[in-house]
């Protein structure tokens, strides 16, 4: 075994053992910090393959970002645990079956399109070669439609968001920035010429 | 004896000599930078002293040199105190979770030509994911302490963070616009032809949001109220003491001084000496490209040490305005401007 093969075990080991507890796992804020550990074991996976590019924008956008976020609402939040675990029983059978239904899906694509168990090994490409510029030539060129069709929606998520949390609340103390800095000195003290006052005896 | 030990070099396996090399090469970067940590703080106190009208640090050797020294010493000495219904085991990980980042982010950093760790040709983009990655200390630290004054100040500083790493990320886009390139080495190289050449100059809004996003990301004044000593005592670290402490304090440093460093390499073209292309490039070819690097570095921790001495604390919705809705759109906007420029080929830079 080299030492390769090793650090791919160990990591996807880490992965595997990360992404059950994510499950198992009693305290939520545990649960969110196992699916950051798994997160960051499968971006070394993907350096394994090679994969910088994928890899470091994983690492950057959901672990640096996302799941940043993600820690933010839940430690905010005080989530009674019993309450969440009353309708267990009940939603097993849909858990199952969602849960045997990806497998399933999972198990034919990868069959079927990467030849598991016994695929061909991915290419060795030389030192120089950046995975970064054949990402952008072929997402730019190939698939701009897909590409540029997939921001538009996301752009559409962002407005539909942002559309649904605003809202006028007068009773707020909200302060406008605009007219803070508007503020000139003399709309607010007056500089009073007064003489001393003689102390009375 | 230099013979010998060449030879013994020489004999070993190259499955041993490469790691060894490694090895080394992390020793020389991190030794330095360990120690300008440690002088970067008597610098803070020497400066804003005398900012402030009085002379620093003065006991502990001659002119007060050996303070440093006498702080890490109490620090290492001291006690480590877990409060009682802390989460142990966050508890622990959490300085180490934001010393890890902070130290493993100079493996890209270029010194000179040629002279980096690791090159790594999408080291901007490893260097964006590892910074991003230093919040989570500073999270888990005040979650694991189980106190109100952490847990807010942990609170403050990701949505600060988060806000911030935006604006820091579309500045560093408009960096490989120009240059073309992820890798460090390539950026700095782009910027030569002299200071006009230097990308500070067309880029310069994305230069300024860069190094102001810069010190709201390492939690320094007047970004502060991760700490905000005066509202919530000490902010995340609140609960900790001795090394675990150190830990925090050695990574705020060590950001600051990656972060002058990063500006450097981006805007000012790193290693390259400012003289290019005037009759003093020949006088002064002989200074090693290392010394301009750390010149303007040590130009950049001087701002981060002037902005303490002279700004108040921002207040906090003051700062995500400043993050969400000034930053962000003249980053934006910019970047549009440099699309324009690099497709009329605007010369000197998009040539």
């Amino acid at each position: 075994m080299g030492f390769e093969q090793f650090i791919f075990y160990v990591f996807a080991a880490l992965l595997v053992f990360a992404a059950l507890r994510v499950v198992t796992v009693r305290n939520p804020v545990h649960a969110v910090l196992f699916l950051v550990l798994a997160f960051f074991s499968s971006a070394a996976l993907w350096l394994l393959l090679e994969a910088e590019f994928l890899a470091l924008v994983l690492v950057l956008v959901y672990v640096g970002a996302v799941m940043v976020l993600f820690l933010f609402v839940i430690m905010m939040l005080d989530i009674d645990i019993a309450v969440l675990r009353e309708g267990f029983t009940r939603y097993v059978p849909v858990g199952v079956f969602v849960g045997l239904a990806i497998v399933v899906e999972m198990a034919l694509v990868l069959i079927r399109y990467f030849a598991l168990p016994a695929g061909a090994a991915p290419k060795q490409l030389p030192a120089d070669y950046s995975n970064t510029r054949m990402l952008g030539d072929v997402l730019y060129t190939h698939y701009v439609y897909s590409f540029e069709i997939a921001a538009a929606i996301l752009l559409v998520a962002i407005i539909a968001a942002i559309v649904l949390t605003l809202r006028r609340r007068p009773d707020t103390k909200h302060q406008d920035p605009a007219r803070q800095v508007r503020v000139r000195r003399r709309d607010r003290i007056r500089i009073v010429k007064m003489d001393a006052e003689k102390k009375t005896p | 004896m230099v013979n010998t030990l060449f030879t013994i070099w020489s004999g070993l396996p190259q499955d041993v000599q490469i790691p060894a090399l490694i090895i080394a090469k992390i020793v020389v970067i991190l030794v330095p930078l360990l120690l300008s940590v440690a002088y970067l703080t008597f610098a803070e106190r020497k400066i804003i002293g005398y900012m402030q009208l009085r002379i620093g640090p003065q006991r502990v050797g001659p002119h007060g040199w050996l303070q440093p020294i006498a702080d890490t010493l109490k620090l290492l000495l001291k006690e480590i105190v877990i409060p009682g219904k802390a989460n142990r085991f966050l508890f622990l990980l959490a300085p180490v979770l934001s010393i890890g980042p902070a130290l493993a982010a100079w493996a890209v950093i270029p010194f000179g030509r040629g002279m980096t760790l690791a090159n790594v040709d999408a080291g901007l983009l490893f260097l964006l994911a590892l910074t991003s990655m230093g919040i989570y200390g500073v999270l888990i630290a005040g979650w694991a302490s189980n106190s109100k004054y952490a847990f807010l100040g942990a609170m403050r500083s990701a949505a600060q963070m988060v806000a911030y790493e935006i604006a820091m990320g579309f500045a560093l886009v408009g960096v490989l616009m120009a240059s073309g390139s992820l890798n460090l080495g390539k950026i700095v190289l782009a910027q030569q032809g002299g200071i006009l050449h230097w990308f500070w100059l067309p880029l310069l809004p994305l230069f300024f949001i860069y190094f102001i996003s810069g010190v709201a990301e390492t939690n320094r004044a007047p970004f502060d109220v991760a700490e905000g000593e005066s509202e919530i005592v000490a902010g995340f670290h609140v609960e900790y003491s001795g090394m675990a402490f150190a830990i925090f304090f050695l990574a705020e440093y060590a950001n600051m001084i990656l972060i002058s460093t990063l500006a450097a390499v981006l805007f000012l073209g790193g290693w390259l000496s400012p003289f290019e292309g005037t009759i003093l490039q020949g006088y002064l070819a002989w200074v090693p490209g290392t010394a301009w690097l750390l010149i303007k570095t040590v130009g950049f921790l001087f701002l981060f040490l002037w902005f303490r001495a002279t700004f108040p604390r921002y207040r906090y919705d003051q700062i995500m305005r400043l993050g969400w809705k000034v930053f962000i759109p003249i980053t934006i906007v910019w970047l549009f401007v440099e699309g324009a420029a690099i497709l009329f080929h605007l010369q000197p830079w998009f040539a």
